[in-house]
């Protein structure tokens, strides 16, 4: 059985239907994208199975349950962390005050060896600590961004185009730590504009167009694929 | 040598420490319209009677405990209930009013929680002026001993040290919860993004409802302190503070906790030794009461010259 399933999920806002009925499944341990173009109903999605966007109809379950009626709290109480679009960091409140919010469901005394396990993937968060999280940059953002969902042990974690404007070193550092997060086990669903870096990274992948899921299959194989190569790669 | 001011410096004196008594009274509502701005970008108009409400549990609770026959001991321990009651009677004003008047027009546009916040509050007064009261006054019993303290050069009375010194403690005591313990973090990052928060596993209603419940007890601790100070109550009583305190808030920055503060000295010090200045210049005599106009006029100068106030950010971004 599937750790996240989505079936027939419709969701949108006011009189816009971002998603018209997807069904997508992820695995305990794989990394599943969902790639296509802007607007093409990547982010509501993710909203949708964090209860961000309340699905119009359709179902989302989780380790067996159906989450889709329940409170974004306890959505996260759940287990599944969201690194959404923009990286949504506070500001205004330290490094270290936006890693304490990421345990923030969290009482168990595994907490503060979890803090070393985040500043052990990013060196450059012990170091700014102190610091108001507003004063970091682009890419530090989203290492705080990431860190902040590890916080949270999620049994899924819902990547929302972590590689959005970061240079292409960056970028690479990105993906280095997403692959370093799935060998300690993780479940993530990553979205991604940048079609390439995710299809390499991806055990499966799912294609998106208007709402609609297009295409699905492994990462590598959807990666030959040339209307994908046309469209997201591209290839002319 | 003629001397630098017309005034004397016992006047100057006076005023400071008349400016710092009322200055505390405002600052410790000003937190309440702050921090629920923050959360909400709404101005809780019933506020100031939130804090009403609190002052007459205070004298409530005073009057059940021997009013004016309380000595000794027995007028630290009643103090203690009447700040706890009067601590309790507004916040539970103020969760009934978010459950009942805020929470079903959440989504609404922003002028009608306005609307309906201005609804409760006259709703509130008049209940009280008209329905108990019967246009009458009640007047807190008088429990604390005549005389003044000399602290270096100033005169203070025992009563205008208490009412100083407890706000202060109360204000350290909000800011403590706020900025070190969990629901603190929670009030804050709720106050940056609702969704984000959300996200983070914090209950953003629960949160929301923290957030009334702290502004109010410290409106609540106010009343009593108002009671004590100025003796005369009545249903309306929370009309001028709460208009005063949400112009302190206003003032340092609506949204901004330390602003809120320094606002609230800052308003009540302008109305004191700012009008004793005015009164420098020749040919100007202005009375006590010109101490409103004198608040107001402020208002209208920072919301021309400075709308975000001393400490005031520009509005978060939301993502």
């Amino acid at each position: 059985m599937a750790l996240l399933s989505l079936r027939g999920l419709v969701a949108g806002y006011g009189g816009i239907t971002a998603i018209k009925g997807i069904d997508i499944d992820v695995d305990e341990g794989e990394i599943v994208t969902l790639i296509g173009s802007n607007g093409a109903g990547k982010s509501t999605t993710l909203r949708a199975i964090s209860g961000l966007v309340r699905p119009r109809s359709g179902t989302v379950a989780f380790d067996g349950a159906a989450i889709d009626r329940l409170p974004v709290h306890e959505i996260v109480k759940a287990g599944i962390s969201q690194v959404p679009e923009g990286r949504g960091i506070f500001h205004r409140l330290t490094v270290y005050e936006n890693l304490q919010l990421g345990a923030f469901q969290r009482s168990d005394a595994g907490v503060a060896s979890d803090y070393e396990r985040v500043f052990a993937l990013f060196p450059r968060l012990r170091e700014r600590a102190r610091q108001t999280a507003g004063t970091l940059s682009g890419g530090e953002q989203q290492m705080l961004s990431m860190g902040r969902a590890l916080m949270a042990r999620p049994r899924l974690l819902l990547l929302d185009e972590p590689s959005m404007g970061l240079s292409p070193i960056l970028v690479d550092a990105i993906f280095a730590t997403i692959r370093q997060i799935r060998e300690q086990g993780a479940t993530i669903l990553l979205v991604e504009q940048n079609a390439l870096m995710a299809l390499e990274v991806a055990d499966r992948a799912y294609v998106i167009e208007s709402g609609l899921i297009t295409l699905k299959g492994a990462g590598a194989e959807l990666a030959k694929d040339d209307s994908v190569r046309r469209a997201y790669l591209g290839e002319a | 040598m003629t001397p630098l001011f017309l005034a004397s410096t016992e006047v100057w004196l006076d005023q400071l420490v008349n400016g710092l008594t009322t200055g505390s009274i405002y600052a410790l509502i000003a937190l309440g319209y702050t921090m629920v701005y923050g959360v909400l970008q709404l101005i809780n108009f019933a506020h100031g009677e939130v804090f009403m409400l609190g002052s007459f549990a205070g004298y409530g609770t005073l009057v059940a405990l021997g009013g004016n026959d309380l000595s000794g001991g027995m007028v630290a321990v009643a103090l203690i209930l009447a700040f706890l009651a009067a601590g309790g009677a507004s916040l539970g004003t103020a969760v009934a009013v978010e459950r009942v008047a805020y929470r079903p027009l959440r989504n609404a546009p922003r002028l009608a929680p306005l609307i309906s916040a201005i609804g409760v509050s006259v709703l509130l007064s008049h209940l009280v002026d008209d329905g108990f009261l019967n246009g009458g006054a009640k007047f807190y019993p008088q429990i604390f001993p005549d005389g003044d303290i000399e602290l270096g050069p100033l005169q203070v009375t025992y009563l205008q040290l208490f009412l100083m010194g407890s706000s202060l403690a109360m204000m350290g005591v909000l800011y403590w919860i706020v900025q070190q313990t969990k629901t603190g973090r929670a009030i804050r990052a709720v106050a940056e993004s609702r969704d984000n928060a959300a996200l983070m596993g914090v209950n953003v209603n629960r949160t929301i409802v923290v957030t009334f419940a702290l502004g109010a007890v410290l409106a609540g601790f106010a009343g009593v302190l108002y009671g004590l100070f100025f003796s005369s109550i009545r249903g309306s009583m929370g009309f001028l503070p709460g208009v005063k305190a949400f112009t302190a808030a206003v003032l340092g920055g609506i949204g901004s906790i330390p602003g809120a503060v320094v606002g609230g000295y800052f308003l009540g010090l302008t109305e004191t030794v700012g009008r004793e200045l005015l009164n420098e210049i020749p040919g100007v005599n202005l009375p006590n009461q010109w101490k409103d106009v004198i608040a107001f006029a402020l208002l209208v100068l920072v919301l021309i010259f400075r709308p975000t106030g001393i400490f005031g950010q520009k509005e978060s971004k939301r993502a």
